[in-house]
């Protein structure tokens, strides 16, 4: 782990939106510039699957891999900025108390989930069926096409120096959170992940919080 | 080259050739059953890469689901690129290289101008600066897709290996003159690549390398090939894929 926990600054009795997402479900909303977002796992080791998008421009959006090259680092923690695939800063992270989150690991699928694990598990939920309702949802024309690189918020996939990726038991607990303010206006679409088949979520999908602070 | 020498394969089965200049684009279409050998041919090359079903485009490389499904953060032979739909793309038959980025994504406009400065068409002709990000939105343009198309990408002869930390480093030297890398489709695959610098390169030069491209008839992998059978997770994708083409 590169970061130390920086709490955050902010009181939860001054936040302007608070609500609860339980998992499997997905939540899409649009953050000014200058908000502040938080995300609270509230009972620990959930994955909380992130994409934002330029809300003037959705065709900007959060790139996985611009994000990570302009660090030189491939974990997000406190002081990352979340860049876009015009490499302009869309979020900084400003508070972190779980210590770092992955953003190789991507979203499942029910294809995915076939790959993975078993022909047979093509039927249960997914990120990826959570986002594509989101969008559905929202109605400006967004679409599968819209679905890039991830974030996975208190998701643990080290990558070791000679290659390796796996995905392991999160470093997450009951309490923790991720803060970050909009540097443009955003919309955040999450998938709160139903996977059953891997300790991203400890085997145990759970409800995380999202609030919002006015700037 | 490495020690390795690359799997020789009968020349008669050439369908082309080509040479892509660095800082070059380039789109093509592979079909199943056809291999494309890709030649670092001055060494030192990348070549930023992507693949979509060309039946129908809105299936994709996927980074993460290539990664995950072989536990793996780069690619070599064995592996293979799987599509967002879980099915194989492509299959790495034959690489002297030995790691092929994945993680580094594409260098864009800013980039190129803060690192080696400004050089345009009307001074600098066809020696002008290109950045991987315009060229990959320039080809996938032909194709009706755009900026919202250009997902996380290969880099094929760069390397990027991770610390304990998270720090990325930058591997200069990882691919020399003549080394190659083999991909067989297993699809029929719209390729697009950009032969610019890699992101993370460090060196000060804009000096992008050349490649050569050669596609011939190789078959698709069978029972006992390789990469099919180097984890289980690639026999499911492989077999989602030949569900397709049944």
């Amino acid at each position: 782990m590169r970061s130390e926990l920086t709490e955050s600054t902010l009181a939860v009795k001054d936040a302007c939106f608070r609500e609860v997402v339980a998992a499997g479900e997905p939540f899409m909303k649009e953050i000014k510039k200058g908000q502040m977002l938080r995300i609270l796992d509230l009972e620990g080791n959930q994955a909380v699957d992130t994409l934002f998008y330029s809300a003037r421009d959705p065709q900007e959006r959060y790139d996985a891999n611009n994000t990570i090259h302009e660090q030189g680092n491939i974990y997000l923690t406190t002081g990352t900025i979340l860049r876009s695939n015009e490499s302009r800063p869309m979020l900084t992270i400003i508070a972190d108390t779980c210590g770092r989150h992955d953003t190789l690991g991507g979203a499942c699928s029910a294809e995915s989930n076939t790959v993975r694990y078993a022909l047979e598990k093509r039927h249960m939920h997914s990120c990826r069926d959570s986002f594509l309702m989101a969008l559905s949802e929202w109605d400006n024309g967004m679409d599968k096409r819209d679905l890039s690189s991830n974030i996975n918020f208190f998701m643990n996939v080290p990558v070791t120096p000679e290659g390796g990726l796996t995905f392991e038991d999160g470093i997450s607990e009951a309490g923790r959170y991720v803060e970050m303010r909009a540097d443009m206006d955003v919309i955040v679409l999450i998938s709160n992940c139903p996977q059953l088949n891997n300790p991203c979520n400890a085997y145990n999908p759970t409800p995380v919080e999202v609030l919002v602070w006015e700037s | 080259m490495n020690d390795t020498a690359a799997a020789t394969f009968d020349t008669s089965q050439v369908l082309w050739e080509e040479r892509v200049p660095g800082g070059a684009h380039w789109s093509g279409l592979l079909r199943r059953g056809n291999t494309l050998r890709v030649t670092d041919s001055e060494g030192g090359a990348n070549v930023s890469m992507l693949f979509y079903n060309y039946e129908d485009k809105l299936e994709r490389y996927n980074m993460a689901d290539t990664l995950k499904g072989q536990h793996t953060a780069y690619l070599t032979k064995g592996n293979v690129c799987y599509s967002d739909m879980g099915r194989v793309l492509c299959s790495i038959s034959e690489d002297t290289c030995g790691w092929h980025d994945t993680i580094g994504g594409v260098s864009n406009a800013g980039l190129v101008r803060r690192k080696y400065g400004q050089a345009c068409y009307q001074e600098y002709r066809n020696e002008f600066y290109r950045n991987g990000f315009d060229s990959l939105v320039n080809e996938l343009g032909k194709f009706g897709l755009g900026k919202r198309d250009l997902v996380a990408n290969l880099n094929l002869f760069s390397k990027v290996s991770v610390d304990n930390d998270g720090n990325m480093q930058f591997r200069e030297g990882n691919s020399r003159a003549g080394d190659l890398i083999d991909l067989r489709f297993e699809m029929n695959t719209l390729v697009v690549l950009s032969t610019c610098q890699h992101p993370l390169d460090k060196a000060p030069k804009y000096a992008p390398m050349a490649i050569d491209l050669t596609a011939w008839r190789s078959g698709t992998a069978g029972p006992d090939d390789p990469c099919r059978n180097s984890c289980a997770e690639n026999q499911r994708a492989f077999t989602n894929t030949e569900r397709m083409f049944a």
